[in-house]
């Protein structure tokens, strides 16, 4: 059904497509290059070719610390994600295979818990973390986490868990399955991509939040999007070091996300598009 | 499938979600209704009691009020603007046939998975800034002045800034959309000689209508809410000209203090945000009837 | 029998008291040169208290202050050592929630600290803050451009003077500025130098009745005077340059004046970071022929919070990086002109400190003339030089602060940024009951 093609066609797209993509991935590209800079480099101009030196990755860390908030990502973007996973497998199975008249409701009631806007709720979480000693806690930060992305969570394992064909099921029940038999050996495996999948999504998700991630932290838990803030308007010259600290911050999610497109659009439309 | 004893099983598996869900939506909302009513300042604890409506009053007459609210929207509809007109174009070019396709879409898609302080502050340094920034290099080539972009220009910034992040997210998702378009309809309609600008219109876009929906009320939910580019680059500034109602609130409840004000603020946005709301819930609550 | 159980109990006791010392403490402070320069130093404080650990928190300074004031207001705890201004000092040392400085050790010389300074970081005669350092404002400028200019700077200079030359000596073709002064928001920010600035034009923030005084034509005169100085002579983007950014642009000749904090004065005299190391004059903070010199007077001091856990450890990180001790350090390993500037009667006595550093009695003369409980030439009901000493300026300042930001972008009129402050300030003052 592939129609030629002029090749001339082609190159002439080729070049369009690249040159717009080349175009928006700048910034990140130019950051990249610019944290193979010196700092006296850095301010000298532009200039697309770097000394390729690595001293301001080196001052990042000795400087900085650059370790501690990295692991702090790495922790609470993982652990909140295991945990919304723990909570809402069992909800999304039963939602998708024993739904009842108010199933669709408490979905929506789901989705709209997210839409509240974070910024209302400042103040009382603000004061009941502290009453909680939870400020600055790695704990407290992968509860609240995981608060936030549990609805998203919930919807893509549903979508996911209802394309399960029931049938299947149905034919292991009849070969004398017990539910535990049913959840572990058959529903599992077909199960086990869409998983992943919004495992995936909510890394990243977590990984990126940046306002209770920089509201609720000082120095113990702070992940990266708290560091990164603290580079806004530092002392003496400090591209390179944002360059390389920037880098470093988002490098892990960057390739991440180029493995996981597919359950970006259907994570973040709820379903809708797929 | 239902039985009786998966029913029963059934509420069990959902309860954690529930439960935990409830209580977040509940517990703090209430606290901020609470404090909306009180005189509460964090710096000054004499001040005590009930303010019944004042904090209402008071964060309404604020002279920055307004022009949050109108901020607010110029972020949403400019963004919106920008993603969904440049997202379809994109699509639209990504899905013609080109050498390296992949490799154009993960250029492409990148912006999106740039943390919101990372993305703003490398276009604030290394972009717009007026002494060392790109945009500067590039106006001193060609002898003009260089723009001092949040200076000048603070809301548009914070809006190019926020649509870089964003327009991946909606071409992604177009173009999904639209190549699931099939492609027999396509060849009928060139066959039957319809031009590009007639098949646009007539085939592809009613086919992505559903797409172009979803990505607007999605990304209204999240654009409602732009905060850490508004705080790592102009912080509000100059005067209100780039303050949204969340940065508006977040200024009250920590610059000001003023807990009592900023619980009131933040009862304004829920109810913004629950008007939004009520859309999206019809749009996304059509899909779960198929 | 009996003594054997005491002196049982004895050892387990102190055993459990040497394992509860083993303790580490938190500090918030600001990502300024002199601080970072500390926290580089921090190994001889290890070496002498061998069971602290430090933990920093480093931030610019109005996410700082933002920060400490929250967890302070809300006894949140999680900061042991908070680097806060002469502000915050006697406005929290009043609502206890500091904690005062008695353990500082033997040594320490409380009655060498300036009296100016100490004055404002006491509340009965108790210290509740130690002074880091300490600075009043002053000119700072290129002899060289100065020279070029064909102008020679007074030993008085008026604003007047100071327009002329700064619109002399700039020439943006070659990325000369000539003068480079505070445009970002802030009432730490652009606002403390307004403020002053103000002073000096014979104006105040509020009259004896508390009412804002931005209707009257000395703020009229001073932001006129600002926002065309620095449309003619001033930096592209001046409206978010706030202190680091302008001395990165002194440093790098940029500037043909600067008018900041006297602590400038010992980073752009730096051949390591400057390159105009050895071309920089200074001058006091203009006036316009009224004696008033803007009267700014700040230090940043180490204090500990009142719901602070390991008060003594952090007493002890307070004593040392504010001590005799610490100045001597600095001076061995960095050099005398890097010593924290602004605080002990002593540095100004040594004779080493002032050979090395030529801008030592410049400073102290600032400092000395700058009278905070008399900022204005009419009648305040305020104390403060370069901030008003109340609660509610934080707020109120960096409002009025983001609105003549917004004047000096160009995004509104003088006029208007003059009136929209006025209306601001009154709200506030009203609300805060200090308007009856």
């Amino acid at each position: 059904m592939a129609r030629a093609v002029s090749t001339r066609a082609k190159i002439g797209w080729t070049i369009a497509a690249w040159a717009v993509a080349l175009l928006i991935f700048f910034p990140i590209l130019y950051t990249i290059i610019t944290s193979f800079k010196s700092e006296t480099e850095a301010i000298a101009g532009f200039s697309l070719i770097p000394s390729g030196t690595l001293e301001s990755y080196s001052e990042v860390q000795s400087q900085y610390n650059y370790f501690k908030p990295f692991m702090n990502s790495v922790i609470i973007s993982v652990g909140s994600t295991l945990i919304a996973l723990a909570v809402a497998i069992p909800a999304a199975w039963s939602m998708a295979f024993s739904p009842t008249k108010h199933t669709k409701d408490i979905l929506m009631w789901m989705l709209s818990t997210k839409m509240m806007p974070a910024v209302a709720v400042l103040v009382p979480m603000y004061l009941i973390f502290r009453d909680w000693n939870l400020l600055d806690s790695r704990i407290g930060l992968t509860i609240m986490l995981m608060l936030i992305n549990l609805p998203i969570v919930v919807w893509m394992l549903y979508t996911y868990f209802r394309e399960i064909p029931g049938e299947i099921l149905e034919a292991a029940r009849m070969d004398g399955a017990t539910l535990w038999g049913e959840i572990v050996y058959v529903l599992t495996p077909m199960a086990v991509p869409g998983i992943a999948s919004t495992l995936l999504l909510n890394i990243i998700l977590a990984w990126n939040e940046a306002f209770w991630t920089i509201r609720l932290t000082t120095t113990e838990a702070a992940p990266l999007t708290a560091f990164i803030t603290s580079f806004s308007s530092p002392q003496g010259l400090f591209w390179a070091k944002l360059s390389a600290a920037s880098t470093l911050a988002i490098a892990p999610i960057l390739i991440m996300g180029w493995f996981s497109q597919k359950q970006l659009v259907r994570g973040l439309t709820f379903g809708a598009v797929k | 499938m239902a039985t009786r004893q998966t029913g029963t099983l059934a509420r069990f598996m959902m309860a954690p979600s529930v439960i935990l869900l409830l209580i977040w939506m509940v517990v703090p909302l209430a606290m901020t209704l609470w404090f909306s009513f009180q005189n509460y300042n964090l710096l000054d604890p004499t001040q005590t009691g009930f303010a019944g409506l004042f904090n209402y009053r008071f964060f309404y007459s604020d002279p920055a009020f307004f022009q949050s609210i109108w901020n607010t929207l110029v972020i949403v509809v400019g963004v919106l603007l920008i993603t969904v007109i440049g997202g379809i174009a994109l699509a639209l070019l990504i899905d013609q046939p080109i050498f390296g396709q992949g490799l154009v879409r993960i250029l492409v898609i990148s912006p999106f998975f740039v943390m919101p302080p990372v993305a703003a502050l490398v276009w604030k340094n290394m972009i717009m800034h007026p002494q060392y920034g790109v945009f500067a290099d590039i106006a001193k080539f060609f002898g003009l002045q260089p723009i001092d972009w949040f200076g000048q220009h603070p809301l548009l910034s914070i809006v190019i800034i926020v649509a870089w992040q964003w327009l991946p997210f909606a071409t992604l998702i177009l173009l999904t959309a639209l190549q699931s378009l099939d492609g027999e309809q396509k060849e009928a309609a060139e066959m039957d000689g319809a031009g590009f600008v007639s098949r646009f219109i007539h085939l592809t876009l009613p086919h992505m209508a559903r797409a172009i929906t979803v990505v607007i009320l999605i990304q209204t939910i999240f654009l409602l809410s732009v905060y850490a580019e508004i705080l790592v680059t102009t912080n509000g500034g100059p005067g209100y000209a780039s303050t949204n109602l969340p940065f508006l609130i977040y200024r009250t409840a920590l610059l000001g203090y003023d807990v009592g004000g900023a619980s009131a603020g933040g009862i304004i946005a829920v109810v913004l945000a629950n008007i939004v709301a009520l859309f999206l819930m019809r749009a996304v609550g059509k899909n779960l009837d198929k | 029998m009996k003594l054997r159980t005491l002196i049982l109990g004895l050892c387990s006791a102190s055993a459990l008291a040497f394992a509860a010392n083993a303790e580490s403490i938190t500090i918030a402070t600001v990502n300024k040169g002199d601080m970072v320069r500390m926290q580089k130093l921090t190994d001889d404080f290890t070496a002498k208290n061998p069971d602290i650990q430090l933990q920093w928190v480093t931030l610019e300074e109005n996410v700082l202050r933002e920060r400490v004031t929250t967890d302070i207001a809300t006894k949140g705890g999680q900061y042991d050592v908070v680097t806060i201004g002469n502000y915050e000092v006697p406005i929290w040392a009043k609502q206890g929630w500091l904690l005062s400085l008695d353990k500082l050790g033997a040594d320490y010389d409380v009655d060498d600290i300036l009296p100016a300074i100490r004055g404002g970081l006491s509340l009965d005669g108790k210290l509740y803050a130690a002074p880091f350092y300490g600075e009043s404002a002053m000119i700072m400028y290129r002899t060289d451009l100065m020279e070029k200019a064909g102008l020679k700077m007074p030993e008085k200079p008026t604003w007047e003077f100071i327009g002329d030359a700064a619109r002399k000596m700039t020439d943006r073709a070659n990325g000369i500025n000539g003068i480079c002064l505070r445009g970002k928001a802030g009432w730490g920010e652009n606002m403390a130098f307004l403020t002053a600035m103000d002073n000096s034009f014979g104006g105040r923030w509020f009259d004896e009745k508390w009412q804002p005084q931005f209707d009257q034509p000395e703020w009229k005169n001073t932001l006129d005077t600002y926002v065309k100085l620095m449309k003619d002579a001033g930096p592209e983007g001046a409206s978010s340059n706030g202190f680091n950014e302008n001395l990165t642009l002194f440093q790098q000749g940029k500037c043909g004046m600067w008018i900041d904090a006297t602590v400038a004065a010992s980073f752009v005299s730096d051949p390591k970071n400057s390159t105009v190391a050895d071309k920089v004059g200074f001058a006091i903070f203009p006036d316009t022929g009224n004696g008033n010199h803007g009267n700014w007077l700040w230090s940043w001091n180490l204090a500990v919070p009142a719901s602070s856990q390991k008060a003594d450890a952090a007493q002890k990180f307070v004593s040392w990086a504010t001590s005799k001790g610490y100045t001597d350090l600095v001076a061995s390993k960095e050099g005398w002109t890097n010593a924290p500037p602004g605080t002990r009667t002593s540095l100004y006595n040594n004779e080493e400190y002032k050979k090395a550093a030529a801008f030592a009695g410049p400073t102290l003369a600032a400092m000395n003339a700058a009278d905070i409980t008399k900022p204005s030439v009419k009648p305040v009901p305020y104390t403060g030089g370069q901030f008003v000493a109340i609660p509610e300026f934080q707020g109120l300042g960096t409002t009025v602060g983001q609105l003549f930001s917004a004047a000096l972008a160009g995004q509104s009129s003088v006029d208007d940024a003059l009136a929209a402050a006025q209306t601001a300030a009154t709200r506030e003052m009203t609300r805060a009951k200090y308007i009856k």
